[in-house]
């Protein structure tokens, strides 16, 4: 008599999708493609953030004078450039995950023809997050090129943020592709802005957390407040425990994300 | 799981979508190297039967084997030796035509080199090796049919889905689809089809079932159902809008079966010439008359007192 396992059993645990992921790679490889005959836009990638930051380091720099964090006095320039780079992360795997990923689940078809295949809803929904991370990557490791070629890296540790900008975007392109499988129509849309705009306003990114005095516990609620501070950490290379919590915040909203929009790509598509 | 047997068994398959019944249950067997079709009107359950046979809808109850496997547990194993032509194309518009087969080829897990040189053959196959580097989008309808039946063939499949093959195709481009179809037939490869054009069905299907309202009404093979329902030939007589239904009395014995349309009077007959010298003798002189071989069509209208394109 064979033993057989009981796939059920699994499922009790962990989502029966994430079992049936065994080629997300083929939807990258696909985007890779795609983006091949665009690659131009990656220039854009590095000069976007080089003008924004310098435009910082003329004008409100001056103005503001130093910030403290820690204990520690830090130029203004030095501590708003992180807050930057992890909205920037944000604003990245958001746009490619609503917008891009709804029109091709609704207008262009091309996850109904890719299901066709052995391909699966968890290999799409990863595949495609996946995407969205690599291009964020690129995008990150740009933004801290312009950092460091404006004079506002402070520590070796800043190579720490292109990884801790990739968590960010995981997080934030699969709570935004979840979120699109729910959306009907592109007015949808709409609240997307209406909530990354505040996330980027209020997570520390132009000022520190103390600022808001009593009210400070209401940041922590920002998913991007966590990106913010470990960002900012990796900056002025100094490491503390509770920093753990803010990574952990950031991989339980990817996990969460990612189970999400495969399950509903599969309960969308495979009707 | 023997090769040779049926790589489609259905029974008492049923599709519902909340309150609504797209599949009643039904029975099919599709046989190894066949070109089995699905004959019926939209909405008659056809595209619902070939996603579930495709593995990208769980049936609601009842039994389908696909390959002898079952579809939603093994879903991806089915999938991996199948090729599957929707009803609208739904190509990469990202994509250049060659891209197209090679990303699907990629999505089977067949290497990069292997599928370069399956996508060439596959488009030189459709007569499209020309546009190899065309985006999809200036493509015209039939062209874009044709990659997605080379698209459908990148993985050597044992079962080809084909849902409206021609739909929405000129008489030309349908002709050359059709006359590809026979090519791949004639390799062995099983075909399952969809269609509500009668003459595509008598084309392509060595055997097929007329569907309407979710159920089967008919199966056999195209003549076989022909003899069974209807007379050999058709006399169709037209006596203006609205008075064709005045004239049956008149009419009456002239064929075996009458059938009244609103636009003209079918007379089932084995002889149709015969048949309308008995109209001349007993002084009925229609608007226009027309003798024509019976056809599925026929089979239709008989099984279900509706023509299949309203």
């Amino acid at each position: 008599m064979s033993v057989t396992l009981n796939p059920a059993a699994h499922t009790r645990i962990v989502p029966a999708v994430v079992f049936d992921i065994k080629r997300p790679q083929r939807m990258v490889e696909r985007s890779i493609m795609v983006a091949r005959r665009s690659w131009m836009v990656l220039l854009s990638g590095f000069f976007e953030p080089f003008f924004y930051l310098l435009s910082i380091r003329i004008g409100l720099s001056a103005l503001v004078g130093d910030v403290e964090v820690g204990g520690e006095l830090v130029p203004y320039d030095q501590f708003v450039a992180p807050g930057l780079m992890a909205a920037s992360a944000m604003n990245g795997a958001v746009f490619d995950s609503t917008m891009n990923v709804f029109f091709k689940l609704k207008h262009s078809k091309l996850y109904d023809a890719v299901l066709t295949t052995p391909m699966s809803a968890g290999d799409v929904a990863l595949g495609e997050i996946a995407w969205a991370v690599l291009r964020g990557a690129l995008y990150s490791t740009a933004f801290m090129l312009a950092m460091w070629a404006l004079g506002m890296v402070q520590s070796p540790w800043i190579v720490l943020s292109v990884p801790i900008c990739v968590l960010i975007g995981f997080s934030f392109a699969a709570i935004g592709m979840a979120l699109t499988t729910f959306m009907r129509s592109w007015e949808d849309f709409e609240y997307v802005p209406a909530i990354t705009l505040p996330l980027f306003l209020f997570s520390a990114t132009f000022y520190p957390v103390s600022q808001y005095g009593d009210w400070a516990w209401l940041v922590q609620l920002s998913p991007l407040y966590h990106g913010v501070v470990l960002v900012r950490a990796s900056n002025l290379g100094e490491w503390s425990p509770a920093l753990i919590g803010h990574a952990v915040v950031l991989v339980v909203l990817a996990v969460v994300g990612a189970t999400v929009a495969s399950r509903r790509i599969e309960r969308l598509l495979l009707t | 799981m023997d090769a040779i047997a049926s790589p489609v068994v259905a029974t008492g398959l049923v599709k519902q979508f909340g309150d609504f019944t797209a599949v009643a249950g039904i029975d099919v067997e599709v046989a190894p190297g066949e070109a089995f079709g699905f004959l019926g009107p939209n909405g008659a359950g056809k595209t619902s039967t070939m996603r579930m046979i495709g593995c990208v809808s769980p049936p609601t109850s009842g039994s389908l084997r696909i390959f002898g496997l079952d579809p939603v547990a093994d879903g991806r194993q089915i999938r991996a030796r199948m090729g599957v032509v929707p009803q609208l194309d739904q190509l990469d518009n990202e994509l250049t035509v060659m891209e197209n087969l090679v990303i699907y080829g990629r999505y089977f897990d067949i290497s990069r080199s292997d599928v370069k040189a399956k996508a060439k053959e596959l488009l030189e196959f459709v007569q499209l090796t020309e546009k190899a580097g065309s985006k999809v989008d200036p493509l015209s309808g039939g062209q874009k049919r044709r990659v997605s039946i080379a698209r459908s063939l990148i993985n050597d499949p044992d079962l080809l889905l084909l849902d409206e093959p021609t739909t929405g195709l000129d008489p030309q481009a349908r002709h050359v689809l059709w006359d590809r179809l026979y090519q791949l037939k004639e390799r062995g490869a099983t075909q399952v089809i969809t269609t509500h054009f009668m003459d595509e069905a008598e084309q392509l299907c060595d055997r097929l079932v007329v569907m309407d309202g979710g159920l089967i009404v008919a199966e056999g093979s195209p003549q076989g159902l022909i003899a069974e329902h209807v007379r050999r030939e058709v006399l169709e007589v037209r006596f203006g809008y609205g008075r064709n239904i005045e004239m049956m009395p008149a009419v009456d014995g002239v064929g075996d079966r009458i059938e009244v349309l609103p636009d003209r009077l079918l007379i089932y007959t084995d002889d149709g010439d015969a048949s309308l010298s008995e109209l001349h003798r007993r002084q009925i002189v229609p608007e226009s008359a027309l003798v024509r071989r019976s056809s599925l069509e026929d089979v239709f209208l008989k099984l279900t007192g509706r023509t299949l394109v309203e």
